[in-house]
């Protein structure tokens, strides 16, 4: 149904309707902000001509930061202040850190989200991932000197829910409407494969600074398959820089215990390991508060401490491969994601793995900020015909905890979003009227090993005896891959319902004062351009419902198409006026009035699908 | 085309057990290019529902469609003989024989190779079924003997499961 498609099939909308939407690739290590321009997706260069965005910002009091180069410089002066791969904290409780003893920060151990203590304050990582975020976006928005309609935002395939939800908390934070969510190696498939007219069966090792990825796509017509995916979203380049660094350390006999130390070794050894992509030997060199350290290494003593986690790596793949039922012989190309790809012992260990030489024609650290550009593009309605369809998938089951701290699954992992599915439990005591609900992700079969999402309860079921009440629990996953749980006493009727967040998340009203307080927003007045999106969706919404009619006004009754025009009247008379409320309740009004045409609209376009196929076969 | 018509009606694909995989997979493709969220993300809430709507719908269909095990369980429901698993454990002694011959084969099986030998054993098994099935209900329109056949299938798939579990364990 293009019930609010403005232009026709084949034809771009009007330039001056155009949406400014981007894409963005939030990495570990680093950011990028990509866009359409002229047809074609290009990473956006900051003034001093860098798309690269290094992930770090350092906060240096009294509200001031830096963002990005400037701060990575001073990372080893300031480690404390100076936040690097925040990206591993989103949605994480302190527990979930292994790697904490080793890191500069001090963190706060709060229930739910860690947080890190700056000189200005107690940081979530939510908030350091805004500052990234907006610093894109204003970028952005320079560039092209016009408000964004909304963003494509990447995460790992991998990355479960409370990272997932973490995330999207981040880009409202810095005042982004997010179009989606999608995950990084579909991004990089979109890209790759509309540059390489690529159809078939394809796998995307994406191995990034703080996560791996592994997806199978199958490519075809348009349509970017996602067949299973898997991963490690605490695995990447910055454990490769820590096994280097307590080698290189216990090499010269030296321990180290100050927040300097231990990031000045982790910046040398990164340094190293770059270096050894093109080199057979180096030094590792770094100032100490004791004296400096400098211990020399060769590929090859590199590659010896590099191999177990290439090999945790090629577990990952072997078990998507089996999960999807595929061999690696059904695998037509390797596309290979992340700057992690470009150090040789990976790109030989995938390449042996698969029987076939990687494709690396891309440059890895944009192909992904591109495919999210694309994305977007078509997201915000500005290609007409160009019709990609991503179909993607859950990469962690969902379920709930049962009796004995079992884990019951409800929707599997590689189900392709979005998906609901729904189970029914019952009571275990007579006479019980509530019913304690915990929700959980992950593939073992103790909750204990699983990842736990959200805890909560459905009361006020009348009392009955043991297993006569029956609670249907219903999960439901959208299309950014989130999660939201409703349950329903359906004898009774009582129901209880939650956007899982609770734990890891934060909930709207936090994020509502981070936005008043924050710079993102500062600088705009918020009451105008709150006038001014409810404007914008109001002329939309009376264009798309115009064509709409043009298009298939027929389906309508005369008094049905009547009462439409009513509400178009109505929304017309308040369009231009100043009062926010008016517009917002006729656009409310006019949208709740066509939602059965909507309907309609939407049979047809089916049937007409199901048509077109049967006639291109026979 | 409504939101509860039936899988096959949704598909415009005939209520039959024998089905082709590529064209269960072109259906699917093409009725989420017309209903998929994404389709609607410039537009408001209302079409975003209801697109949500349509494609849980879509996807749920194809996921029971494509499964074989799904498909003859869903036909069987639909012909007026639910498969009623829970309730309906009843097994011919001779099934539960071989079953329990299995399970001793996988407890005792020390190595790749005979666990895999193992699972081509129950491979075939579960394609005989399957085709019986086919026949039962495709030929022979009789869903209640087909629906005690899905009953046997549903072991034999959960047995698979646990072959594949050890494989992993074996392999990692």
């Amino acid at each position: 149904m293009a019930l609010l498609q403005i232009s026709e099939p084949g034809q771009s909308p009007d330039p001056h309707q155009r949406r400014f939407a981007v894409g963005i690739d939030l990495g570990t290590t680093h950011s990028l902000v990509a866009a359409m321009r002229n047809g074609v997706a290009e990473c956006l260069p900051d003034a001093a001509g860098r798309v690269i965005l290094p992930s770090a910002v350092r906060y240096l009091g009294e509200g001031r930061r830096q963002i990005g180069q400037e701060a990575l410089e001073q990372q080893a002066q300031d480690p404390e202040n100076t936040i690097v791969s925040v990206k591993r904290f989103m949605g994480r409780a302190l527990r979930d850190i292994a790697e904490r003893k080793q890191l500069p920060y001090h963190f706060e151990d709060s229930e739910g989200m860690l947080g890190l203590h700056t000189r200005d304050g107690l940081k979530s990582p939510v908030e350091v991932s805004a500052e990234i975020l907006a610093t894109l976006r204003f970028r952005a928005e320079d560039t092209f000197n016009d408000d964004l309609f909304g963003a494509v935002i990447t995460v790992p395939a991998y990355f479960d829910d409370a990272q997932r939800q973490a995330t999207k908390d981040a880009a409202k934070l810095a005042g982004l409407n997010v179009l989606r969510l999608i995950n990084e190696p579909t991004a990089a498939a979109i890209a790759y494969g509309l540059d390489n007219a690529s159809e078939g069966l394809y796998a995307v090792y994406d191995l990034g600074g703080g996560t791996f990825d592994i997806s199978l796509l199958r490519l075809s017509r348009g349509v970017f398959e996602v067949v299973a995916t898997g991963g490690d979203s605490a695995l990447g380049g910055d454990d490769f820089d820590r096994a280097l660094a307590d080698w290189a350390l216990a090499q010269a006999g030296r321990s180290i215990s100050s927040a300097h130390d231990k990031r000045a070794v982790l910046v040398a050894a990164r340094a190293a390991k770059e270096a050894l992509s093109n080199q057979s030997n180096v030094w590792l060199r770094s100032p100490l508060d004791e004296g400096d350290l400098a211990v020399e290494l060769t590929r090859e003593q590199f590659e010896v401490l590099a191999k177990p986690l290439v090999d945790r790596t090629l577990s990952a793949v072997k078990r998507v491969l089996r999960d999807a039922k595929l061999k690696v012989g059904d695998v037509q190309g390797t596309v290979m994601v992340g700057g992690s790809t470009r150090m040789p012992c990976v790109q030989s260990a995938v390449g042996d793995l698969f029987g076939q030489t990687p494709l690396t024609n891309l440059n890895p650290d944009e192909v992904v900020a591109l495919g999210a550009a694309i994305q977007a593009n078509q997201l915000a309605g500005n290609a007409a015909n160009g019709d990609i369809l991503l179909l993607d998938v859950i990469p962690l089951s969902l379920g709930l905890e049962t009796m004995g701290g079992l884990v019951e699954r409800i929707i599997e992992r590689n189900a392709t979003i979005p998906v609901a599915k729904a189970q029914d439990f019952t009571t275990f005591k007579d006479g019980q009227t509530a019913m304690a609900l915990h929700v959980v992700q992950g593939e073992r079969e103790l909750v204990a090993d699983c990842r736990s999402l959200a805890r909560f309860e459905l009361r006020g079921i009348p009392p009955m005896v043991a297993g006569a009440a029956r609670i249907r629990v219903t999960f439901q996953v959208d299309a950014d891959g989130l999660l939201s749980v409703f349950a329903k006493e359906t004898v009774s009727g009582v129901e209880a319902k939650i956007v899982v967040k609770p734990s890891y998340g934060l909930s709207d009203d936090q994020i509502a004062t981070m936005l008043r307080d924050s710079f993102a927003t500062a600088e705009t007045d918020m009451k105008a351009r709150a006038l001014r999106e409810s404007q914008v969706e109001a002329e939309r919404m009376r264009l798309a419902t115009r064509s709409a009619l043009e298009a298939d006004g027929d389906l309508l009754a005369p008094d049905e198409l009547e009462a439409i025009e009513a509400l178009l009247t109505a929304l017309s008379q308040v369009e231009a006026g100043e009062d926010n409320a008016a517009i917002d309740t006729a656009v409310e009004a006019l949208a709740k009035g066509t939602e059965a045409f909507a309907a309609e609209r939407m049979n047809r376009g089916i049937r007409q699908a199901l048509t077109g196929r049967n006639v291109e076969q026979i | 085309m409504k939101l509860d018509d039936d899988d096959f009606a949704l598909f415009d694909l005939p209520r039959s057990f024998a089905q082709d995989r590529a064209s269960i997979d072109q259906r699917w493709k093409a009725l989420q290019s017309e209903v998929h969220p994404d389709r609607f993300a410039a537009e408001g809430a209302v079409s975003q529902r209801l697109a949500m709507q349509w494609a849980v719908r879509v996807n749920e269909a194809h996921r029971r469609l494509r499964d074989p095990l799904a498909r003859a369980a869903y036909l069987c429901e639909l012909l007026g003989a639910p498969i009623n698993a829970e309730n309906n454990t009843a097994m011919p002694a001779s099934f539960l024989m071989e079953q329990m011959e299995w399970r001793e084969a996988l407890d005792e099986a020390t190595g790749v190779a005979e666990v895999e030998a193992l699972d081509d054993e129950v491979l075939q098994r579960e394609h005989a079924l399957q085709q019986h099935i086919g026949v039962l209900l495709d030929e022979q329109n009789d869903a209640a003997a087909a629906s005690a056949e899905v009953r046997a299938l549903m072991f034999i798939t959960r047995f698979r499961e646990d072959i594949n579990r050890r494989l992993e364990q074996l392999e990692s």
